[in-house]
């Protein structure tokens, strides 16, 4: 896969927006995209198949929520981490087995120092600082500092609009 | 509440849908389920909230959008208020409030990656408050899914 963007024709986008809200809960779900887009069941399939491959659709699945399945305590894990060293040890971070994403981010100094983030999830919040241990453990001396940013309010969880 | 078969079907359902005619029957026949009984419990559970949202999980970049998680420090009296501006924006495709000085965190996603900056001075101009605009520079893991 490269990282150029896919080209889009108007079928692909009208493909999109016909299901960026969500896919239809019958028994042939592309069958009744199709016939909203005019297009036939294959030509979806075909189409959605094609983005997948090509990374523009990371895959057809349920987003949960994570209060309703018990996850009280979401906190997103910033962490202040040598230049250097991040992206070797964002691999690691990224691969433990209770961070949901990690991602390198910019510095916006003086406001906001930190260039590593990684979401955890526990029941309790005392779950979470564990994990959170785990992670400067594993960072060592390579991180200067970090904090934990727990979300407290759901205020908005839509999905993606990218077409409109 | 959701019971065991729910937590099986969540935890199925978060690895992906497999693109073919009939995907709830062959999710079906994988949990020894029926189809109807597939379709009824996930009504139920994007119905309860449960489950936020189910289809195509869109990459904005690799459709050659923009993408971005944006900051901000709304003083408490304005929280609603400035939620509500903030949301009304559809590009908004999540957000979170955060027990930090910095309370509002959204993550923004745009058809062109120059209209980042435009939604991002938008809602500097409508709320009177700085935005720290933050995105993703490298992604080292993506999984979204979560034991149920």
């Amino acid at each position: 896969m490269n990282d150029a963007p896919l080209h889009l024709d108007a079928v692909d986008r009208a493909l999109i927006k016909a299901t960026q809200a969500g896919l239809p809960l019958v028994p042939r779900p592309f069958e009744l995209i199709a016939e909203r887009v005019g297009l036939d069941e294959q030509a979806v399939m075909d189409r959605l198949e094609r983005m997948q491959v090509a990374g523009a659709i990371r895959r057809i699945a349920a987003v949960p929520n994570h209060y309703a399945l018990g996850y009280r305590a979401n906190g997103m894990s910033v962490w202040d981490v040598d230049d250097q060293a991040v992206d070797r040890l964002g691999r690691k971070v990224g691969a433990l087995a209770f961070v949901s994403h990690c991602y390198r981010r910019p510095r916006r100094l003086p406001d906001w120092r930190y260039n590593l983030f990684a979401m955890v999830h526990g029941q309790s919040r005392d779950e979470v600082e564990d994990q959170v241990g785990e992670i400067a453990s594993l960072l060592g001396e390579a991180a200067q500092s970090h904090e934990v940013l727990y979300s407290t309010k759901i205020l908005k969880k839509t999905g993606l609009r990218l077409v409109g | 509440m959701i019971d065991a078969v729910d937590k099986k079907l969540i935890d199925r359902l978060q690895a992906g849908l497999p693109i073919t005619s009939t995907p709830f029957a062959a999710i079906a026949a994988e949990l020894d389920l029926d189809e109807a009984e597939v379709i009824r419990r996930m009504q139920h559970l994007l119905d309860g909230k449960i489950l936020s949202r189910f289809g195509p999980m869109y990459d904005a970049v690799r459709l050659g959008g923009g993408l971005t998680l944006a900051a901000m420090a709304v003083p408490e009296n304005r929280f609603d208020e400035v939620t509500e501006l903030v949301n009304a924006h559809p590009e908004v495709a999540h957000n979170y409030r955060r027990d930090h000085r910095l309370n509002m965190w959204f993550v923004l996603a745009t058809e062109r990656p120059e209209q980042i900056e435009t939604v991002l001075q938008a809602i500097e101009d409508e709320t009177g408050l700085s935005v720290l605009d933050l995105p993703k520079e490298e992604e080292f893991f993506l999984d979204l899914r979560l034991k149920a």
